[in-house]
Parts: structure tokens; sequence; C-alpha cells
């Protein structure tokens, strides 16, 4: 398979200018396989999160360079890259982020709205199917704030999917939930991988659960420790 | 814009209890601007009324009698769109006697056509009516008791310069004014030119205007209409100084009370904006992840202005036109009438409805740049 993302000599500096800078990565390199399914663990304040918000352009890097399907993400301008955002990316947090004052449907439309696309009918008909998905058949009218943790986290992978990314990012999408739900949404990720070829980077603490990935990526104080492919 | 709009609206919604008091906010500070300006527009137009409203506004004053006039009034009549009346008078003093009675006089006679236009005396007599033939008379209320006369009455008009004159009473009116119930005597034209006895001839031309606050430009056009700048012309700005400076002063203090209003109506709007741009920061920060421009992070919050500032001013408008009708329908003189007369200026109405929105609009500038800069990395990391 093609690399979709290719990573060289990243590092990342807090307060470059200050008396007291703070690196947290030191030039990583890597790369990722079309339609992978891949983990970074990492004990927390190991920069892994630091590298996923790079990675999904929410963050700039101090060093490096960041290839995009072979494109390189520095060249873009802020709207370019919230553009990209929009149409490549998936994100899926911690602490789900759905709008409370929506509903599920209106949550998971919400990224197709912000490309400014009409919502059509197979439009919304694939919101319905991604819900379903994720088991919130019946759901679709409920205000986000109704919902469980739980189901609030399967509407942020709906969401991450309606526009079709060719990558999904995922930062410890199952912190929040119990054993049980978290075996269930890891689940999801891999039917949704298989199904639809999307790419996975997922952040877990979890070994139990990365061991499920086809890749894992340890990193140790801002850089990689192990790097494994099955 | 269309998301911007539609994301705007569920804010708003989503926090009803908070939109509802930022309305009623707005709409206060609307209603005291449209209730103090629409008072201070009828106190206005009531105190210019009451003092030149039922008196010549311009008025040309000859030296000499004269005679063709007609021609004089056409062109005044025609040199600006601001004139609404014209009328011709002959004005001469004497006294008027009553057996052993005597009382010193104005006596002014009236083309009672288009003087009435001016000076209203169908509404002003008070008992009998208006003079229509030759050598009857019209007189100020106070000479009913100074000469003791009834509407009937023969009296002699008496001058050192003219030939004395029986003259009829027809009736009574009342100006309001003591000066003038206890001097004019009016009659039609043709009584005062017989007694001059210059044929027809008029000694003043008197006219009102549309804008009272254009006399000045009006009098230059009647000057360059009648070709002559040494004719005494008077405008009754150049006659009632004070009055014209406290209807200006009263019109810039209402400026200043509304100029205060908007301020503090913006600053109201900016600071509660302002922090629903934190409240919604994870909002913002989920949206900007999801790939929304800066600019229609932006247009949120103008939305959100606007559509507050819509509501507001609509309320604002309703509750101040109401309080202003309640004021003038429940403030009222011993009289019955109201202290200050009701002047709906809708023009004024939907300037203050305008200024609001675009207050509440331009209020959420700030807040809307401030959400355009909203780092997302920042709300991300804070969750």
């Amino acid at each position: 398979m093609a690399d979709i993302l290719t990573l060289n000599k990243i590092i990342k500096i807090y307060g470059e200018n200050t008396k007291n800078p703070n690196q947290v990565l030191f030039g990583i390199d890597l790369n990722f396989e079309e339609s992978s399914f891949n983990a970074i663990i990492g004990q927390s304040g190991s920069g892994k999160s630091t590298l996923l918000n790079i990675i999904g352009s929410l963050d700039r890097p101090s060093g490096g360079e960041i290839l995009l399907s072979g494109k390189d993400l520095s060249i873009f301008t802020n709207k370019e890259l919230a553009d990209i955002r929009n149409q490549y990316l998936g994100f899926i947090f911690q602490f789900h982020y759905l709008l409370p004052e929506f509903t599920a449907l209106e949550n998971v439309l919400m990224p197709y709205r912000i490309s400014k696309k009409d919502i059509t009918e197979e439009v919304e008909a694939r919101a319905y199917e991604l819900l379903n998905l994720v088991d919130l058949k019946g759901f679709e009218n409920q205000l986000a704030n109704n919902l469980s943790g739980g189901q609030q986290q399967r509407v942020a992978i709906a969401r991450s999917l309606i526009n079709n990314p060719k990558i999904v990012l995922a930062d410890e999408p199952t912190g929040n939930l119990d054993s049980d739900t978290t075996e269930k949404v890891y689940n999801l990720l891999r039917q949704i991988n298989k199904k639809y070829k999307t790419t996975f980077i997922i952040i877990t603490h979890d070994r139990h659960i990365a061991e499920k990935t086809d890749r894992i990526i340890e990193i140790t104080d801002g850089r990689i420790s192990l790097d494994i492919k099955k | 814009m269309k998301l911007a709009f539609s994301i705007a609206k569920r804010f708003l919604l989503s926090a009803k209890r908070q939109t509802i008091v930022i309305i009623f906010g707005i709409a206060i500070g609307v209603s005291i601007q449209v209730f103090i300006g629409l008072l201070l527009t009828g106190l206005g137009d009531s105190l210019v009324d009451s003092t030149i409203g039922s008196s010549s506004q311009i008025t040309i004053i000859y030296e000499d009698n004269v005679s063709d006039y007609d021609s004089t009034i056409l062109a005044i009549s025609e040199s600006s769109e601001n004139i609404t009346v014209v009328t011709e008078t002959l004005t001469i003093g004497g006294s008027l006697v009553n057996d052993s009675l005597t009382e010193n006089i104005v006596f002014r006679g009236f083309n009672f056509e288009t003087a009435n236009e001016i000076y209203k005396f169908d509404d002003l007599i008070v008992d009998g009516q208006l003079p229509t033939l030759m050598n009857q008379v019209a007189l100020g209320i106070e000479f009913k008791e100074m000469l003791n006369i009834e509407i009937g009455d023969t009296l002699v008009f008496d001058s050192p310069i003219y030939d004395q004159e029986n003259l009829v009473v027809t009736g009574f009116f009342d100006f309001n004014v003591l000066q003038v119930n206890q001097s004019w005597v009016i009659s039609p034209l043709t009584t005062v030119q017989n007694i001059v006895g210059e044929g027809d001839v008029v000694a003043q031309i008197e006219m009102q205007l549309d804008e009272v606050y254009d006399d000045l430009e009006t009098k230059q056009s009647i000057q360059t209409a009648l070709n002559n700048d040494s004719l005494n012309i008077i405008t009754w700005s150049e006659q009632n100084g004070d009055l014209l400076s406290s209807i200006t002063s009263q019109q810039s203090s209402s400026i200043l009370i509304q100029v205060c209003v908007i301020i503090s109506v913006i600053l109201s709007i900016v600071s509660v904006l302002s922090i629903t741009v934190l409240q919604k920061s994870r909002q913002l920060g989920i949206l900007k992840a999801m790939g929304i421009q800066d600019k229609d992070a932006s247009f949120i919050f103008l939305f959100e202005g606007f559509l507050l500032g819509i509501f507001g001013a609509m309320l604002g408008v309703i509750l101040g036109v109401g309080l202003t009708y309640a004021f003038t329908t429940f403030a009222v003189g011993t009289d019955g009438t109201p202290l200050i007369p009701l002047t709906l200026d809708f023009g004024f109405i939907a300037l203050s409805g305008l200024i609001a929105l675009t207050a509440s609009t331009l209020a959420a500038l700030s807040p809307a740049i401030k959400s355009s800069k909203l780092s997302v990395i920042e709300v991300i990391r804070n969750g």
C-alpha cells in the first residue's frame, strides 16, 4: 500500500522565544500506509497528543515537514488547512466534543455543512446509516446533551466519517469509557477501517487495545522508542 | 453565511433565558431613547406651535402702505416651496369709544380667507362670529369688560389721523395672550382700508412655513424672487432669539441623551457577547477542528448581534411608543389636554431602531474578531 502520510524530522518546541523553551518532539520520522490501522502509545507527557495535533493540522510543527498524500502541509494557509481538515481528516477526541445545542443527527452532518454543500437526501441517508452503524438508531433527534458518554462518543465517531475522510485521528477515544464500551468502540473502528478503507491513527494508553491494531508506535520523551508492524 | 446564521440562531435559542435578558437589555435602551426622543420632539413642536404656530413666521413690513400687492404675493408664493400661506394685512392705531369708556386699540384688517390659515380665527372666536361685512369687527375677549360691551353694540373708532367711524361688534376672540386680548380689533381688510382712505393698500405681508427652522433660507429666496435687498423682512427666529436658542439647546440635549443611551446599549452588547464567546469557545474549537473557516466563525457572532439587535430594536420601539403614549394619555393638565402632545415621528422611530440594530451588529465585531482568533489547539488542550 502507498503511504498516505509522511512525517520528516518533526520537532515541536513550546515557548520557543522564551527563556525556558520546552521541546516535546525530537525529529519524528514516520510514514503511514493507506487503509492501515495504527496505534500510538506512550506515557502521559510523552508528546503523542502533540504529534497527533500536528498531523491533524490543528497545530504547526517547529520544524520538519508533513506530507499528506505527497503534499507538504506547511505551504498551506490557515484557510486551506481548515478545508483539508474538513475534507481529508476526521477527528475523534477523548472528550467527544459534540455541539450540545444540536441533535445527534445534526452533529453528524455538521462537517458536511461546514463544507458548504447542501444537505441532499443521500447525505442525510448516509448520516442515518453511520448512526445506525454506531448502534444509535432511534437516537438521531436527541440533543447531544441527552445522550450518555458512550453514546456521545459513538456520535463523534459517526461525525468523523461523514465526509469520507482519508484519515481518522483519534486521541484516547475510549479514555472516558468503561471496558465493555471500550471494546465495542474499538471493534467499531476496526469495522469501519475494513468497510471504508479509512486510515486510522489512534492514540491510546491501553496496551491491550493497541495490540489489536496493525502497528504499534511507542513514543518516549518525544522520540520513537518502538515501531512494530504486524 | 447560511451555516453561520443557523449556528447563531441555535446558540441563541439554546440559551433562551440569556437571550431574552439581552433582548430586554437592548429593548430598554431603545425604549428610553424612543421615549425621550419623542417626548422632546413633542415638547419642541408644542413650544414652537404655541409660540409661533398661530402667527406670522416671516413678515414683510413696508415703510409706506403699498398698492398692487397681488403680484408681490404671487411672487412670494412661488419663491419657495416652504411657504404654505401668504396673506396681506393693514394695521392702524387708534382708540375705541363706548359712551364714556375709551381704550387704545391695534386695529387690524385681514383677508380672512388666507389669514385664517395663519391665525386660526375660527378656533379663537369664543363668542359670536368673525366679521364679514364692512365696518363689522371682532374684539379681544378683554374688551367685553373693559368697554362693557356685548355682541351687536356699536362703537366709535377714533383717531387723530383718520375720520371717526362706527363699528359693529360681531364677536370676541381669545388668543390666550393678555396683551393681544386687550388690544387687538380685527375686521375685513376693506374696513381698515376705508378708514385709511388710500384705496386698496396694505402695510404688511405675512406668511407661514412648512419647515419653520428653514426661515432664513426662505427669507433669502423671497429677497431673490422680489429682487429687492432693501425690503424689511423679519423672520420668527430673528424676532425670538431666546426661543430659538432654547429649542436648539433642547435638541442638543436630546441628541446627547440619545448618544449616551446608544453607548450604554453598545457596551452591554459587547460585554454580553464577549462572555458568550468564552462560553462557546469549546464549541468554536470543535467547529474549527472540523474545518469551519475563521470568517464563518466570526459571522456566527455578527449574526448573533444582528438577531439580538432586530428583536431588541422591535421590542424597544414598541415599549418606547407605548411608554410615550401612556405618558401623553395620563400626564394631562387641568383642562384635560396632555402636558406634552403625542408626536409620532415615524422617521425618528425608524432611525432609533436602525441605530440600535447597527449598534448591536457593530458591538458584535469585537467578539467576532476574538472568535476568529481563538486557537483551536488551546481549546483542545485545555478540554
